[in-house]
This record gives structure tokens, C-alpha cells and sequence, in this order.
């Protein structure tokens, strides 16, 4: 049995606002799970139903074996980083640390101890003494993510903690968390919105839209096998290309191309997405792209132009190549690297 | 230029402020240090006499009232715990009920309060001879209970806390639940030093309130051993520099108060920036 289990849980508000619907998953000991998904979608609220925060109003929630629907958060023994750090604000840092294991009745030189290998760990030990509102963001987010270790909880639960960072500074606490939880090697769940984070962070991905979950897996995985339009959307940056086509006797026609020999038997409107890094440049291709736009990040350029009626399609071409503006580039799509999906329902059919 | 000039005329307005809250006080105090004789036949006086001494000690050791029971000191330490109790008591039932309004899902929370809050339109005195006599009832007519008891729930009080409560983001809340933090734990581990600003915002405000109180105290005591001070400017006996010198004295606690509890509320309000 696994570490953390979610059976078919369901939260509807008092309100009848129906956040989470009949999900089910298992977690694994040690393992990062992040719930990814677009804001209002359901994945906080999964969170706090396992942090006890939220009533569950169906389903099961066993942790480590034990059901813990109706225990009360305290005794759940699950920590929790929230996205604006709720540190304690009148406690200087070491009794920021030191609260929880108070609390648990733990005696003075324990509690010491814990606390100052966490801030080692942390590099956090030279501000012990300071209040919360003395440190940086980054310090911050660093004593909150100390209030967690210094328990020794069973799970650790992250509620977008990384939101309220610099770009430069997210990414490099987002390289701690993954360093430290695999040092610590405390089973962990992550929430975010944004899919980078998601991708670099999880071992298993969960992509929750509209409170299901639409795809479990590895990220690698889910990138390259989005089993849905919303999942093949979300994930990946720049975003997957969307064009509507037809699929008929496994012939896809497009707008101005067509791609035969395709492995499916579904017949009828479709949508095609190709990456912008699944194209080649060649001479004759399938795609005649004409450039309006290009944005040069160095180590490779993002191509937005036209191909007949659709704007906005992306290409990513390596950093090397100048491309102008006006320019027809001529393109192909990489090997079986293509996915379609039913229009209707959004299901890929390939 | 201008600026100067601007500035001048503005400090000047504010001088003549001063001057008009100052003076009439001032005068009182030089009065105060005069002889009877010397006020009741020059009038009120600008400048110190030397009977400073001789009058202030008449009064507070002079045994007043009726029956010549109370001194003036006696007043003031009966003033001072009823000010204080009322203090005391109207701050921590006005936290209690703002942390139940707030935290305690309660169904009609905010109609609670809004009921807690128009009690505010019906001040002591209306609800006065019911009081009393509840008072009557329980034989605590001629006590300290009896004195700081009824008038000790504030609802101006609970508004403020209140308003406070729902600032504190709900997130503190939820960390320290599974820091283990009990509803008890919350309260006294949080919401108290995390008010400590308003808190001695509201005991000064409340102990000013109690010191103040004339009409209460003087129904609900009839032994003069419960005189407070406030009932004392009018029951007070004897010469007119006596009545001046116990004017002068009955000011002394409330600003003392102030003095003493403003360094922690404006440190408060600074720490908190």
C-alpha cells in the first residue's frame, strides 16, 4: 500500500461549488508529487483536505495507513509552506522554528538541537534572533521551509511557495527545494500554476483541471504523451501550436497540408498540436510560416508568424540562424511528433 | 519666504490653542496655592503662594462627606481600582467575545456583533434603575464588584478587536493548527501579543472611561467609604483653594496612565512598521 492515498475524494463548498470530483491518487514514500494546474482548479483545495485545513465531503484519505479524514490537522503530523509564508510575525526566527515542537512537548534541548541543525541545513542560523519582518523574501520563504524540517513530519505540503519570489531568486529556491527534499527525502507535495516549476520539480506529475485530475505521471511522460487537449496545452512552454484539421480513412488535412498514414481510426474534426520545438527547417516542408515576430533569447530564437489564417504559430529555431521579419520559412514536422485530438471532447486519438 | 510665513502663522494658531487649554488650568493650580482670603477677596490668581503644601495635605487627609468617613485618598485609591477593574475587565471580555465572534464559526456571527453593537445607543443611563437593582439583588450595592462589574463590557472595545481579528490573515491561523496550536493556544500564543498595540490603546481609553464615571458610582454606593473621586469634586466640602487643590489632584491619574502606557503603545505601533 502506498504512502499517501486519496480515494475518490470529493469536496463540494456549502455553497455548492463543486472544487474537487471523485479523485483518486496514491503517493508514494519519498516521492514529489506536483499538483499543477490553471488557478481556481481545484489543486489547493486538494492540499488542504490532506493537511486537514478543508473538510473532505466524500471519499478517503489514508496516510501511512492510517485514515485520517477526521483527524484534526495537529495531530496529522503534516507540515505545511503556504504562499505568503504565514510566519509568526511577533516570534523572532528560532521561536518561529521552535513553536511546533513546542507545542508537541518536546523538552528545551531537544528543541534546540532541531532547530539549529535546521537552520544549518538552511543556512538560516545567522538570523535566529531576528523577527520575520527584518528578513528578505528569500530568507522568508528559507525560515518557513525551516518550520516544516524541524518537525519531521510525515508529508510536506507546498502551497505555491514560491509565487511571491523574483524570477531570479524562484528559480534558484526552486533548485533548493528539489536539493533539500531529496536530501531530507520527506514524501512531498507541491502545488503551483506554473508548469516550468511542475516539469523541474515533480517525480510524478498530477495535472488537475476543473477538479479532475487529467494526466498522472512523470513529467517526461506527460510532455511527450499529453493525453488530453487541456494537459498537451498546459505543459510545455513556449505552448503547444493548435490548428483545426480533419482526420478522414487516416488522412489529416489542414488548412494547406495534409499528413497521411496517421495511426488512428477516429474520423472527424480534429485539433493537431505540434511544438514549436518539434519543427525543422527544410527546403519543400509542409509548413510555409511567414515571420512577423521574433524573439531572440540567445540560445534559440521563438518564431511567431502566419501560416494562412492562423496566427501566432511558434517555432523554435536554434540561436544561430537569423531570421527577419517577412521571411517564408519552410518547415516540417520531427518524426510521429504531432499529436491530435478529438475536437468534441479534447481526447487524443493518435 | 512664504513658507516661513505660513509656517509661522500656523505655529502661532496653534500657540493660541494651547494657550486656551493651558491657561484656565494654570490658573486653577496658582489659585490653588493661595490662602481662601487671598481668592476670595483678589479673585483668581496667575502666580504661585506659598501655601502649597498646607492645602494639598488638608485635602487628602481631611476626613470629608457627611458622616466624615472618607479622605480624599481613600477616594483615590477607590477611583483607582474601579478605573482599573473596569480597565481591566471590559479588555479581556471584549477580547473574549471578539475572538468567539471572529474564530468560532458561529451561524449569525455577524449579527451577534451588530446586536453587541448597538448597545452602544443605549448608554448607562437609560438602562440605569434596571442595572441597580439587578445589582440590589445580588447584594453587591456598597462593592467594588458592584461598582466596575456593569459597566464593564464594552462594545466600542469589541469593535476594535474585532476589526483586528479579521485583519490577522487566516493562514496564521492555519499554520499554528498544525503547529499544534489549540483554540486556547491560538489566542494566548497570537491574537494577545499580536494586539498588545490595541490593547493598551483600549486600557487607556477604559481607564479613563471608569476614572470618569460619576452618575454609576453614585447610585450604586451609598456608604461613603466607596466615594470615588469624581463623586468627590461635588461632594467635597470647605474653602475654594481645597476644592481647587482636589481639582488639580484629580487629574494626576488619568494622565499618569497615559504617561505611563503611551511608551508601550507608540513602541507598539513602531515595532509592528
Amino acid at each position: 500500500m502506498s504512502f499517501l492515498d486519496l480515494k475518490n475524494v470529493t469536496k463540494i463548498y456549502p455553497n455548492g461549488t463543486k472544487a474537487v470530483h471523485e479523485t483518486s491518487l496514491s503517493i508514494n514514500e519519498g516521492e514529489f508529487m506536483v499538483f499543477v494546474g490553471p488557478s481556481g482548479c481545484g489543486k489547493s483545495t486538494l492540499l488542504r483536505m490532506v493537511a486537514g485545513l478543508e473538510d473532505i465531503t466524500e471519499g478517503h484519505i489514508n496516510l501511512d495507513g492510517k485514515l485520517i479524514n477526521e483527524v484534526d490537522p495537529s495531530e496529522r503530523d503534516v507540515a505545511m509552506v503556504f504562499q505568503n509564508y504565514a510566519l509568526y510575525p511577533h516570534m523572532n526566527v528560532y521561536n518561529n522554528l521552535a513553536y511546533g515542537l513546542k507545542n508537541r512537548g518536546i523538552d528545551k534541548e531537544t528543541i534546540e538541537q532541531k532547530v539549529n541543525d535546521a537552520a544549518k541545513l538552511l543556512q538560516i542560523s545567522d538570523f535566529l534572533q531576528r523577527k520575520p519582518s527584518m528578513l528578505s523574501g528569500g530568507q522568508r520563504q528559507r525560515v518557513a521551509m525551516g518550520r516544516a524540517i524541524v518537525r519531521n513530519p510525515k508529508i510536506f505540503l507546498f502551497d505555491e511557495p514560491l509565487s511571491n519570489l523574483d524570477a531570479k531568486l524562484r528559480i534558484q529556491m526552486r533548485l533548493e527545494i528539489k536539493k533539500l527534499q531529496q536530501k531530507v527525502g520527506v514524501t512531498s507535495i507541491f502545488v503551483t500554476h506554473d508548469q516550468v516549476e511542475a516539469m523541474t520539480l515533480a517525480d510524478r506529475l498530477a495535472v488537475i483541471n476543473d477538479g479532475i485530475i487529467e494526466q498522472l505521471g512523470t513529467p517526461i511522460e506527460i510532455y511527450n504523451n499529453p493525453k488530453s487537449l487541456f494537459v498537451a496545452g498546459f505543459i510545455g512552454s513556449p505552448q503547444m501550436n493548435f490548428l483545426d484539421a480533419n482526420l478522414n480513412n487516416k488522412t489529416l488535412s489542414a488548412e494547406n497540408f495534409e499528413i497521411k498514414n496517421i495511426e488512428s481510426d477516429y474520423n472527424g474534426e480534429v485539433t493537431l498540436g505540434i511544438r514549436p520545438e518539434h519543427l525543422i527547417e527544410t527546403e519543400n516542408g509542409l509548413i510555409n510560416l511567414k515571420v512577423e515576430l521574433v524573439e531572440q533569447l540567445g540560445s534559440d530564437n521563438l518564431v511567431y508568424g502566419q501560416i494562412k489564417n492562423i496566427k501566432d504559430f511558434c517555432y523554435r529555431s536554434p540561436g544561430n540562424q537569423t531570421i527577419k521579419k517577412g521571411d517564408t520559412l519552410s518547415l516540417n514536422i520531427e518524426e510521429n511528433k504531432y499529436y491530435i485530438f478529438d475536437k468534441s471532447t479534447g481526447k487524443r486519438v493518435n | 519666504m512664504t513658507r516661513l510665513i505660513t509656517s509661522g502663522f500656523s505655529h502661532f494658531i496653534l500657540f493660541i490653542g494651547i494657550l486656551i487649554m493651558i491657561v484656565p488650568v494654570w490658573m486653577i493650580f496658582a489659585s490653588s496655592t493661595h490662602t481662601g482670603l487671598i481668592i476670595n477677596t483678589q479673585g483668581l490668581q496667575m502666580f504661585l503662594g506659598d501655601s502649597f503644601y498646607e492645602n494639598y495635605l488638608r485635602v487628602l487627609l481631611y476626613k470629608g462627606g457627611f458622616f466624615k468617613e472618607i479622605t480624599a485618598l481613600k477616594m483615590f485609591l477607590n477611583s483607582f481600582i474601579m478605573a482599573t477593574g473596569v480597565a481591566i475587565l471590559s479588555v479581556i471580555t471584549s477580547l473574549m467575545a471578539a475572538y468567539a465572534l471572529v474564530y468560532f464559526r458561529t451561524k449569525y456571527a455577524t449579527l451577534l456583533f451588530w446586536m453587541i453593537f448597538v448597545t452602544i445607543l443605549v448608554p448607562l443611563e437609560l438602562r440605569i434603575f434596571p442595572t441597580y437593582s439587578v445589582m440590589a439583588e445580588l447584594n453587591l450595592v456598597n462593592s467594588y464588584f458592584g461598582l466596575i462589574v456593569p459597566i464593564s463590557a464594552s462594545a466600542i472595545a469589541t469593535l476594535f478587536f474585532r476589526q483586528f481579528y479579521k485583519t490577522v490573515p487566516d493562514e496564521l491561523l492555519e499554520s499554528a493548527k498544525l503547529d499544534g496550536a489549540n483554540t486556547w493556544r491560538f489566542f494566548i500564543d497570537f491574537l494577545l501579543p499580536l494586539s498588545k498595540t490595541m490593547i493598551v490603546a483600549m486600557l487607556i481609553f477604559m481607564f479613563v472611561f471608569g476614572y470618569n464615571q460619576y452618575l454609576w458610582p453614585l447610585l450604586v454606593t451609598s456608604s461613603e467609604q466607596y466615594w470615588t473621586v469624581v463623586m468627590g469634586l461635588k461632594m467635597m466640602s470647605g474653602s475654594i483653594v481645597h476644592r481647587f487643590a482636589f481639582v488639580m489632584m484629580s487629574m494626576v491619574p488619568p494622565i499618569l496612565i497615559i504617561i505611563v502606557l503611551q511608551k508601550h503603545f507608540i513602541k507598539g505601533v513602531f515595532q509592528d512598521k
